[in-house]
């Protein structure tokens, strides 16, 4: 990490407008207005990069009041999370147990506060490697759905991310939600992290037993990675997950406890889930 | 608990006395120095150097002056006195004059009508810089060019060390430091830096009187050296800056040193408004002074039944680019580097060095947190090297009342270490919970990382001990002052003025604690602490304030009532307490030259156990009990929040707190990546209390915020040792520590 203090870009003084549209049409014909306003879901991103200063949007396009992105439900043998999805909610049966790995993986995120009004939409336009609801997703096979006053996209969750906090999302689009198979076997997420709650992870991982193995993980690399096996060869998993990563050192950790905390987690879930 | 305390909303010494500050505290209506509000107040912000080492070569303001809002932008050229400060030694300037010694190091000043309007301008200071190549390495600071060549701590009765950028070397002779045992374990321990990362940031405001003076409404931990450090650069007499006590939000040793106080106080001056700064969260790590590091060399030697003939030891400091309070902390290094055993014979070296990285001063334990670190280390190591049980080994050394100090001083007052440890000892751990349990329960928390596998269990013992109070000669006072009057109803009615700071540690109840015991009163009340109504409490620093400030309302409080029965007549009297004098060491050797170089000691003892995943490095801490000699418990339940605060931070130390840096930079700055304990790292703390009343002190009190802090450092990590059976010589300690990368 860059030592940032006053060594910012020079910037003059000027108000933010704040858009609120209550329903997603009103929403995507103000974005395709206002292609350079930020939407702002629980803000827990969005406000931090505010306070420390990095960026000052000219609009913010506020989506708290748009009932059609919130919630989740059945569709079809799959399950729909509205981008505005939170944590807590999440966290809740019965969608706990459709998504047990996304479930365990938002009781890891921030402290009660942010998990109220952090969200699964807000996760992925952040896009950051971190992003801990994202290797639970990626196991799940997410489709990402991307709505604009074009229409509307779906996008495969692998392809959505294409780069370190940056996305497949054009200016004029928005999160609608996302699509995700529910396990049918078993799945689980762990994080590790310098202490035991509200941590930025330093390696996460999710993994999904279901006819074949799932692996992601996030913090080592610059996208959280898919890994996929066959049960026949999980024993080399932890290997390949490890392989797959590549980590670097940061105030966080060493590249090199990354990729060790990798096998011996990668083999922790495969107990648990072959179990 | 020891005793069991009664319930008392007011109480008098010995009692449980409520907080008046905790309720507001915790429903958040607690006014703190960041809440300061002033009509037409301006809102200033500190231009900080972005190098660790460079020469300024130009500083230009022009721009920053037009930009909207501006009411002023001063740099060195503006400080209206002296251009250098510092708590003892003036090596450091208001503002940076020819060149910047540290990442941070404010530069220019700048007010306006609105904070971001400030922050905009500050922007805007264009400061030219060339950079030199910053001193990072205090293992070779003392080869490099001097980043103070006119040597400000030299003259001062210190050991005249002619290498470039000492701040102290301090050589502790005693015995025969060539004495050989039957045995000898030694050991390389690191300590890396720790930060204060008190959650209320460095805040303040002052106010113009008008007539060339100015009141600062400011969180600090002494007002009175705020005063008199701030009068001289700013040109004017020690009464024209009045310095009043704003709410602290936390302090541990981190508000010792001057933050916003001139800074503010100049703009204000220059503005003729009044002026708040507020620093960030990023800019209060850069901001202030900073724990230590160090590297610790110690070498014990035994007889083959244990008991020590001899420690050598060698301690580094990196003081960074100001002297601070490093003097003192490289004293207290040493002073307590063999720890509270007995030792004959010992060879202390103990050096600080001026560097480019961040600068370090007082923080909780001084000292001593180091060296706890690395002699409970060398204990655990020397147990096993004799195969003797670790409690046993530090029973068997145990130091007393009577005995004598490496720096020859014997203990006058009581020191009860073997009490301490056989009770800690006695403590009973919990059993280890059943598995499947919540992940919330096991290493790693909520990051549900292990079931159980990898956990291995281990019970870890530390002692350690520190002074109470200024040490080696310092003129340490407290004055209070007692206005006694009698009510319509007959009835004594007090008020007491005290400078004392109150800093969270519940010095208040203290004062007024006393008050109500002397006067045999309950209606007493605490004046607003300032410099103008009362003289210099010193600082809540030291374990020194409970003793220091129930000495002064003590002596105050017996004078009004022996005067009010004398004359009848409403009494306003001041009265000064001092705790017995101590002495300088002898710069050659070490030794007292008096009969005291610490005032008193105080110990405590620890035990922890801790659940760690082997495979991953992750820990639980499950329990801890300890044990302390706290001489009188004044207020039983506060002291019960000290110990669990301290402990809290010096866990923090062992596991996770540290201010990282490159090449002198700050790359940690924020609470994302600086990180202290949660709730879910800090297990519950079984807590008892030794009352063994000293001597010298008032009610026999004896401070305790430090012992806490200095112990569990050692003590989590001795733990953690058991559980794993590495070596773990660095704190904090780090994943790839434990599991071998
Ligand atoms: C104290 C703290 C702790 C945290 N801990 C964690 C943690 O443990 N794990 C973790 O992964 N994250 C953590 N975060 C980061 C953050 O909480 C998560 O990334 C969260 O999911 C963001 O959701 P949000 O709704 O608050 O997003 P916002 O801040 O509202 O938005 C985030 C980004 O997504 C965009 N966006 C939001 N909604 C949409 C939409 N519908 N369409 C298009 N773009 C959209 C925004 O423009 C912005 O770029 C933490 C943050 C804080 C402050």
């Amino acid at each position: 990490m860059r030592p940032s203090i006053l060594s910012r870009p020079p910037s003059t003084l000027r108000a933010v407008d704040v858009l609120s549209p209550r329903s997603l049409e009103a929403a995507l014909l103000l974005k395709a207005e206002r292609p350079d306003a930020v939407p702002i879901q629980g803000g827990t991103d969005v406000m931090v990069e505010l306070n420390f200063d990095r960026g000052r949007p000219p609009t913010l396009l506020n989506l708290n009041e748009v009932e059609e992105l919130r919630g989740w439900s059945r569709e079809n043998g799959t399950v729909w999370l509205g981008a505005g999805l939170t944590y807590t909610e999440a966290m809740e049966p019965p969608l706990s147990e459709l998504l047990p790995a996304l479930a365990e993986a938002s009781r890891t995120v921030g402290g009660p506060q942010i998990r109220n009004r952090g969200t699964i939409g807000g996760n992925l336009g952040t896009a950051s490697p971190a992003g801990d609801a994202i290797p639970p997703l990626l196991v799940g096979d997410a489709q990402v759905k991307l709505v604009s006053l074009r229409g509307e996209r779906v996008v495969p969750l692998h392809e959505f991310i294409v780069g370190p906090k940056r996305n497949a999302m054009s200016d004029d689009e928005l999160i609608a939600g996302v699509h995700v198979k529910p396990v049918s076997g078993r799945e689980t997420f762990m994080k590790i992290g310098p202490r035991n709650a509200m941590v930025i992870s330093v390696v996460s991982l999710a993994l999904r037993v279901d006819g074949d193995v799932h692996a992601a993980f996030g913090s080592a690399g610059p996208v959280p990675t898919l890994v996929r096996a066959s049960t026949d060869d999980v024993h080399t998993l932890p290997e390949r997950v490890a392989d797959a990563a590549s980590p670097i050192d940061d105030v966080r950790g060493t590249a090199e406890y990354r990729r060790h905390a990798l096998r011996v987690l990668t083999k922790r879930a495969l107990e648990r889930c072959l179990a | 608990m020891s005793a069991p305390a009664r319930e008392v909303v007011l109480g008098r010494i010995g009692e449980v006395s409520r907080r008046s500050d905790a309720v507001p505290k915790v429903t958040g209506e607690f006014a703190y120095s960041s809440d300061l509000h002033a009509a037409g107040m301006l809102w200033g912000h500190t231009v900080r150097s972005p190098q660790a080492h460079a020469r300024i070569v130009g500083i230009d303001t022009s721009r920053a002056l037009t930009m909207p809002g501006v009411h002023a932008v001063l740099t060195h050229d503006d400080v209206p006195g002296e251009k250098l400060y510092g708590l003892e030694f003036r090596d450091q300037p208001v503002l940076a004059i020819d060149r910047v010694r540290y990442f941070g190091e404010p530069v220019a000043l700048v007010a306006a009508e609105h904070p971001e309007q400030a922050r905009r301008a500050a922007e805007q200071v264009r400061v030219e810089y060339e950079l030199l190549e910053p001193i990072v390495d205090p293992e070779r600071a003392t080869e490099q060019a001097p980043l103070h060549p006119d040597r400000p701590t030299m003259g001062r009765g210190y050991r005249d060390d002619e290498r470039p950028n000492v701040v102290r070397s301090l050589v502790i002779r005693h015995g025969d430091p060539d004495a050989r045992g039957d045995v000898s374990v030694s050991g390389v321990y690191d300590v890396g830096i720790q930060d204060q990362a008190f959650l209320g940031p460095e805040s303040g405001l002052a106010v113009p009187d008008g007539e060339g003076g100015v009141d600062v409404y400011v969180a600090t931990q002494w007002l009175h050296v705020d005063r008199d450090q701030g009068a001289p650069c700013l040109g004017v007499a020690p009464g024209q800056v009045r310095i009043r006590l704003a709410g602290v939000g936390g302090a541990f040793g981190g508000r010792e040193d001057l933050s916003m106080q001139i800074h503010g106080s100049m703009l204000a001056l220059h503005t003729n408004r009044p002026v708040k700064i507020v620093y960030s969260r990023e800019e209060s790590f850069v901001g202030h002074i900073h724990r230590h590091p160090a590297r610790i060399l110690s070498e014990h030697r035994a007889t083959r039944e244990g008991r020590l003939v001899c420690v050598r030891v060698r301690v580094l400091l990196d003081g960074g680019a100001y002297a601070s309070s490093s003097t003192a902390v490289t004293s207290n290094a040493a002073s307590f580097a063999c720890g509270p055993y007995k030792v004959d014979n010992a060879l202390v070296e103990s050096l600080c060095v001026y560097t480019n990285n961040p600068p370090c001063g007082a923080m909780r334990g001084f000292g001593a947190v180091q060296s706890c670190f690395a002699h409970e280390a060398q204990m655990d190591k020397l147990a096993a090297a004799l195969d003797i049980d670790p409690v046993e080994l530090r029973l068997l050394n145990a130091l007393e009342s009577g005995d004598v100090m490496p720096t020859g001083q014997v203990i006058a007052g009581k020191l009860p270490v073997a009490e301490v440890i056989r009770r800690c000892a006695a403590l009973t751990p919990p059993e280890p919970e059943e598995l499947p349990r919540d992940p919330l329960r096991l290493p790693g928390g909520s990051g549900n990382t292990t079931r159980g596998e990898g956990v291995r269990r281990g019970v870890g013992f530390a002692v350690g001990f520190k002074n109470i109070g200024y040490s080696e000669g310092f003129d340490d006072y407290t004055a209070a002052r007692v206005r006694l009057h009698r009510t319509a109803d007959g009835e004594l009615s007090a008020e007491v003025h005290c400078a004392a700071a109150e800093v969270g540690q519940g010095v208040a109840n203290v004062i007024l604690q006393t008050a109500r015991t002397e006067l045999e009163t309950e209606d007493v009340v605490l004046a607003a602490a300032t410099t103008s109504a009362v003289g210099s409490a010193g600082s809540a620093s030291a374990s020194r304030m409970t003793w220091m400030a129930a000495g002064a309302v003590q002596l105050a409080c017996r004078d009004a009532l022996a005067e009010h029965r004398r004359t009848g007549s409403d009494v306003d009297l001041e009265r000064t307490y001092r705790h017995p004098r101590t002495t300088p060491l002898d710069p050659e050797t070490g030794q007292v030259t008096g009969e005291r170089a610490h005032v008193a000691y105080a110990c405590a003892a620890m035990r922890v156990v801790a659940e760690v995943d082997v495979e991953l490095g992750l820990t639980r801490v499950v329990w801890i009990g300890t044990v302390q000699d706290v001489g009188r418990a004044v207020n039983p339940s506060a002291v019960e929040g000290q110990i669990e605060g301290g402990t809290a931070q010096g866990l923090g130390l062992a596991l996770m707190e540290e201010i990282q840096t490159r090449d002198g930079l700050i790359t940690n700055a924020s609470f994302t990546d600086y990180l202290i304990p949660t709730t879910l790292d800090m297990p519950p703390v079984a807590s008892e209390l030794v009352e063994d009343a000293e001597p010298d002190a008032p009610y026999g009190v004896k401070g305790v915020g430090e012992p806490p802090t200095v112990v569990s450092t050692a003590a989590v990590v001795s733990a953690l040792r058991a559980a794993t059976g590495r070596e773990l010589a660095r704190v904090p300690v780090r994943p790839d520590d434990i599991v071998g990368l």
